[in-house]
This record gives C-alpha cells, sequence and structure tokens, in this order.
C-alpha cells in the first residue's frame, strides 16, 4: 500500500499542479461575476474592514458577557444595519467621518480590552448604535444603484453571520488565557482607533 | 524519511506546487491604498532593529515576571504607543525619540538580564514611558497616501506580533536552562540599545 501510495505522489502533484494553473482570476469586487446583489452586498461588507472591525469588536464584547448578551447583540445589530442603511438609500449628502470611526474603534476596543461590565441594556444600544451609523453609511453609499436594497440584504446577512460566529465563539471560551487573549485583540483594536484619530487629524 | 524514495521530478512538482500555492494575493481592484497601507503598517514596526529589540524585550520581560505582567505588558505597550503615534501625527514635538528608543532596548534587556521584578504598575509605567518613544517615531515617519484603517491596523498587529514573539521565547523560562537564556538573549538586547545609543549620540 505504501509503495503504491508513493508512486502515485507525482500524478497527485500534477493534478493539483494543473488545478492551480487553472486559477480563476480575482474578482475581488464582483464588478463581473454577475452573482448578483445579494453576493455583491455580502462582498462589500466582508472587504471593507471600517465595517467589519466594529462588527467584530461588538460581537467579542458581547461574547465575553455571556450567551445573553450575545443573542441580544445578534439580533440588535443586523436590524438596526438595516433600518440604518434603508434610511441612507434615500440619503445621499452625507460622507462617513473619519473622527466617528476612529471614536467607533476606541469605545469599543477600549471596552473589550477592559473586560467592562457592561449592561445588556447597553450592550444593546451599543449594537443599535453601530448597526444605525455603518447601516446608513453602507446605505448612501449603495443609494445609486437600482438593486440596493437587495445588495443591503447581502450585507446584513453577512452582518449577522460575522456576529454569530464570533460571538458563539467567545462565549464557549472557558480558558483564562483564551478570554485575555480576546481582550489583547480589543487592545489591538483600540490603538488602531488611537492611531486612525491622530490621522484625522492629520489630513483635516 | 520517506521523501529519499521520491523520484527528482515528484519532488520538483511538489515544490512547485508549494510555491504557487504561496503565491501573492491579486490585487485586481484594490482601492486607493489600502493593499499598500496594511503592508506598510505591518513593515513598520519591523524594519527598524531598535524597535524590534525593544519590543520584543517587552515580552521576554513580560514571560519572565510571569501572570498578569505577561499580558498587561504587551497590553499597555502597543496602547501607549499608539498614544505616541497618535502626538506624532498630529505634529506634537517629542525632544530626545531617537535616545528614548535606545534608552529602552538597554533598561529593558536590563530587566531581563538582571531580573528585575518591579511591582506591576511600576512596570506598566516604564514600558509604557517608552512606547510613546517608539510610537512618536512611526507617527513621524509615517508615508503619506496610505490608508489610515488598514496601515494603523497592520502597524499594530506586527506591534503585538512582536511581543508575541518576545512572550514564545519567554517560555524557556520554566526550565532552569532556559532561565539563564533568557538573560542571555536581554544582555543582547541591552547590547543592541547600546550600539544604537552609541549611534544616536555620535
Amino acid at each position: 500500500m505504501k509503495n503504491s501510495s508513493q508512486s502515485r505522489l507525482p500524478l497527485y502533484a500534477f493534478v493539483v499542479f494543473a488545478f492551480v494553473m487553472c486559477a480563476l482570476p480575482a474578482e475581488a469586487h464582483l464588478n463581473t461575476t454577475g452573482m448578483g446583489p445579494f453576493y455583491d452586498g455580502l462582498m462589500h461588507f466582508l472587504m471593507s474592514p471600517e465595517d467589519i472591525v466594529p462588527v467584530l469588536a461588538l460581537a467579542l464584547l458581547a461574547g465575553l458577557r455571556g450567551a445573553s448578551y450575545g443573542r441580544r447583540a445578534l439580533f440588535t445589530l443586523p436590524v438596526a444595519w438595516l433600518l440604518g442603511g434603508l434610511a441612507g438609500l434615500s440619503a445621499m449628502t452625507t460622507r462617513p467621518h473619519p473622527f466617528i470611526a476612529a471614536a467607533w474603534f476606541l469605545l469599543l476596543g477600549g471596552l473589550l480590552a477592559a473586560d467592562a461590565k457592561v449592561s445588556l441594556r447597553m450592550t444593546t444600544a451599543l449594537a443599535a448604535l453601530v448597526g444605525l451609523y455603518h447601516g446608513y453609511l453602507n446605505g448612501i453609499g449603495m443609494g445609486q444603484f437600482d438593486t440596493a436594497a437587495v445588495a443591503l440584504l447581502g450585507l446584513v446577512f453577512a452582518v449577522f453571520v460575522l456576529i454569530a460566529l464570533a460571538a458563539a465563539f467567545v462565549v464557549r471560551l472557558r480558558a483564562h488565557w483564551a478570554r485575555i487573549a480576546v481582550r489583547v485583540a480589543g487592545s489591538w483594536i483600540a490603538a488602531s482607533g488611537l492611531l486612525m484619530l491622530g490621522w484625522a487629524v492629520r489630513t483635516r | 524519511m520517506n521523501m529519499r524514495r521520491y523520484s527528482p521530478l515528484a519532488r520538483a512538482m511538489a515544490l512547485t506546487v508549494v510555491v504557487f500555492l504561496c503565491a501573492q494575493t491579486a490585487f485586481a481592484h484594490p482601492q486607493k491604498g489600502e493593499a499598500v497601507g496594511f503592508l506598510t503598517g505591518f513593515r513598520h514596526p519591523i524594519s527598524g532593529l531598535d524597535h524590534v529589540l525593544a519590543m520584543v524585550a517587552v515580552g521576554l520581560w513580560g514571560a519572565q515576571l510571569g501572570a498578569p505582567a505577561i499580558w498587561v505588558l504587551p497590553v499597555a505597550f502597543p496602547m501607549v504607543m499608539a498614544f505616541g503615534g497618535m502626538l506624532g501625527l498630529m505634529g506634537v514635538p517629542l525632544p530626545g525619540t531617537e535616545y528614548g528608543i535606545a534608552l529602552s532596548a538597554i533598561l529593558l534587556g536590563a530587566a531581563v538580564l538582571f531580573k528585575v521584578r518591579p511591582p506591576l504598575g511600576v512596570a506598566a509605567a516604564l514600558v509604557g514611558v517608552f512606547a510613546i518613544f517608539h510610537g512618536h517615531a512611526h507617527g513621524t515617519e509615517l508615508p503619506p497616501g496610505q490608508s489610515a484603517l488598514l496601515y494603523s491596523m497592520g502597524f499594530v498587529i506586527a506591534t503585538g506580533c512582536l511581543h508575541a514573539l518576545g512572550i514564545g521565547i519567554g517560555t524557556v523560562h520554566r526550565w532552569s536552562w532556559g532561565q539563564k537564556l533568557l538573560r542571555v538573549a536581554g544582555a543582547v538586547v541591552a547590547i543592541g540599545g547600546s550600539f544604537f545609543m552609541w549611534k544616536a549620540v555620535a
């Protein structure tokens, strides 16, 4: 058996090599794939770190507090995101303010790093505010397309999946070092927010 | 061991596959400055040996001191360093930056070498003060036209990785030979810091 599997190695290597050589072009922003507006919205979120990081921070914060907090954030954030997005679809004027983006990073990262004992009500309020603000900005960006509402649904779906996975992952963490690692991630997010704040002042 | 039985062709093919699988990301439609921003930010802390020495030393010292310093120091350093970076970005002057960076490597290396065990607050304050110098230097050296968010994230993540490297090396502290090795590493950091101090003064 061993010799047989070894003799097949060149064949396996050739097959993998052929697949690698036939790789499709990177369709980063789905301009030409025709995957549809739903997936366009989904991919838009996944390729926007300014949206992903606050969601991730909120998910980690809620997960660190417990399952009930995670559940509350899980349903509040996507709904707020959707409402904000729908409001943004009809607005064409506002641009994202770098100070506010930095403030979100600082606030959520700082709370996470400090393992702040935020109440369930506060977690809900944070989730609602993050969702409304980022959803509104996304809505503004998508407002120029006919299929924006469907793209918004895809985006909200991605938000739901990310917060569900991240919060659930943290809720089940029991090891002390693992929970500290989550807090370290929060300190990195807050530190990034500080740098972004300085950058915003510099480029003002 | 079994690879010796493979033909040269098989080895070459396997190597080629590995190389192709390690291909760099195709930035087909990058948003302006984004791909460059993260990589530039990530490379910045690891591009200067003086910074690397100090950041690894923070991890070494944290590992030597044990809990809770093992995670307090690596958390304090990026946070305060980012504050220093913010000052640098805002154009707030900080005199003697190069001296501060060199001194950080000397003192942190010496702390590891002599197994200095101050109270946690003192250790965190010491690390924090030096972090301001490192952050300020990075903030003022920032290249124009980068993506602020991605640059910042790359910068902080690289710093955290350097601390993690120091902590990883510092785990040898549990063995007696490892404790000696750790002190030798501290000596190397201190010597490196002395070299950079000499360069700064000269």
